[in-house]
């Protein structure tokens, strides 16, 4: 497989645009407050006891750190493709001898791996939680497990969406907005029957984390994460052919 | 090298390539000239595997380029026509890349990068940022990158389109100096540029191949073209449509206007037919004056027109 040199070309780019340290700044920080303010809370809740820190910390903290990503992903995911399609670097890349695949995956691996050293930049919270109170390791593994899964998904879904345009903000925006959608369909129960709104439960991204922030890892919620990720990752490959067979540049 | 049967391609309701068939053969250089929007860059996208064909079949170097497009890619370095490049990379980072993904060895990686900056005289910003490359320099590392990995074709769309006089010489040199162990295919719509590159010229025009030939034998096939510069003093519009309605006159065109009265064209005739006679005995009929009359010979960039207009 012919993946690494994309893969360098992208995480380089991510580092010389410096968009990398400004996303990890915004990351920690934003994160960091969140941990703060949880832990604060937790202690108020834990006057009494008897209030696991998984129950009482990890549970919120993690529901925060999605947001973050809502905000950070698309911002990393805009420009893998739309760029090249708009510099026509894309014509390129397109008659070297690599094949789309290659180049998805290439892709695909850069943001991913620049989001694995943002969660472990943040193993420093529970570190420093760790001196003064008993964390248990497994349900905070789950945690970041559920983390890393829901992370993977936004970078799909938004690889999938820069595919589709040139413009790096329409890409951003509209990967937003399908994410907060995929987020929100269960939202109000109100707005579908129940037959239908359990289909949908099944969708949401944002019901799907919830058993992983517990510390319990379902095979079917990591099974629903996985087939997320190859089933975008598969319209994106659908959609690089489809821009070579209508002969856009 | 390169085998074209029948290709066709089809943009929605436009036809882009109407049936073209050509073949390239092993170490020749050949130009693919026509105006611009005749077909020439798809004709290129189609041969590097950028764009599929709607029908016909495509081989380089008995590879097809569906079948077997990685083995196409591998033999091909490509110059596209707008010299797409990353603003943001520095030309050897780039270089670095390129060769990686042409599947150029860790180990003569450093060397091949080394020749190709030398060989395209980028060794003054090999540290600099594409971006802020002047186009002259831009261009340059659009060759380097179709050299890297040394392929035995070169395909290259417009190399010079956009530089200066002494840029373009350069581009020129360089161009001639690869010419010698490698198969070139190039396109233009200079005719000089092609005449000066190539042994053989494809011309293409709205889609359709209309000649293809070494430059001597296209300009001998249309020796027997004609082209007169003639003087005649007569009321203009009327002599203009006088002469353009002898049977094989292609075109008529005004040259010089010497007084309100008498006016200079330049008739364009097909081959084989002698319009002399015909435009002295119409001038006659018709009681104007023939002032003047002498036939010019036709350069490559007429022939080439002549070629076009002749089709439509």
């Amino acid at each position: 497989m012919n993946v690494y040199p994309v893969f360098r070309k992208e995480l380089q780019s991510y580092f010389s645009s410096s968009i990398a340290y400004i996303i990890i700044t915004i990351f920690l920080a934003l994160s960091g407050f969140f941990f703060y303010t949880d832990v604060l809370s937790f202690n108020i809740k834990n006057m009494g006891g008897g209030v696991t820190l998984t129950e009482g910390v990890w549970l919120y903290f993690f529901q925060d750190i999605r947001f973050i990503f809502l905000l950070v992903i698309p911002l990393l995911t805009m420009r893998l493709f739309a760029e090249e399609v708009k510099l026509g670097t894309i014509e390129l890349l397109f008659t070297y001898p690599i094949r789309d695949s290659e180049i998805l995956i290439g892709k695909f691996l850069a943001p991913l791996s620049l989001l694995l050293l943002i969660l472990l930049l943040t193993i420093s919270y529970p570190l420093s939680l760790a001196t003064i109170w008993e964390v248990e390791p497994w349900s905070l593994l789950a945690g970041y497990l559920g983390l890393f899964l829901l992370g993977t998904s936004f970078i799909a879904c938004g690889i999938f969406i820069s595919s589709l345009t040139e413009n790096q903000i329409v890409a951003a925006i509209a990967t937003l907005g399908v994410l907060i959608l995929f987020w929100f369909l269960t939202w109000n129960e109100a707005i579908a029957e129940p037959t239908l709104m359990a289909v949908l439960l099944r969708l949401s991204l944002f019901d799907r984390t919830y058993n992983f922030f517990r510390g319990v890892i379902d095979t079917r919620d990591v099974i629903f994460f996985i087939l997320f990720i190859f089933f975008f990752l598969f319209l994106t490959l659908q959609s690089l052919n489809s821009r070579r067979w209508r002969g856009l540049q | 090298m390169i085998q074209v049967e029948n290709l066709t391609k089809v943009f929605g309701s436009i036809s882009a390539l109407r049936d073209i068939s050509f073949t390239i053969k092993k170490g020749e250089s050949v130009g693919f000239l026509g105006p611009n929007g005749s077909g020439k860059t798809t004709t290129l996208r189609i041969l590097t595997c950028f764009l599929p064909p709607t029908s016909g079949s495509v081989t380089v170097d008995g590879y097809d380029v569906i079948q077997d497009s990685m083995e196409v890619r591998r033999r091909i370095g490509y110059f596209p026509e707008k010299v797409p490049l990353y603003p943001s990379m520095k030309v050897s980072t780039f270089l670095d890349f390129v060769a990686e993904v042409k599947g150029v060895g860790r180990t003569e990686r450093k060397r091949k990068i080394f020749d190709s900056i030398e060989r395209c005289g980028l060794a003054g910003v090999a540290h600099r940022i594409i971006g802020n490359l002047s186009k002259g320099y831009r261009q340059r590392v659009g060759l380097a990158q179709v050299l890297i990995n040394d392929p035995p074709i070169l395909i290259l769309d417009e190399p010079t389109v956009g530089l200066d006089p002494e840029q373009i010489a350069e581009i020129r040199k360089l161009i001639k100096s690869l010419s010698r162990e490698r198969t070139i295919f190039l396109s233009s719509h200079i005719l000089p540029e092609v005449s000066m590159l190539c042994h053989r010229i494809i011309i293409i025009h709205q889609g359709r191949i209309i000649a293809e030939d070494t430059q001597d034998n296209l300009a001998a096939r249309l020796r027997t073209a004609s082209q007169f510069l003639v003087k005649v003093e007569g009321p203009h519009e009327e002599v203009r449509k006088g002469l353009e309605k002898i049977p094989g006159v292609v075109q008529v065109e005004e040259k010089e206007i010497v007084s309100e009265e008498i006016f200079v064209y330049l008739i364009r005739a097909g081959k084989d037919v002698d319009v002399a006679r015909e435009i002295s005995a119409v001038v006659f009929n018709s009681r104007w004056s023939l002032l003047e009359m002498r036939q010019v010979e036709m350069d490559l960039e007429e022939i080439f027109l002549n070629l076009i207009t002749q089709e439509t």
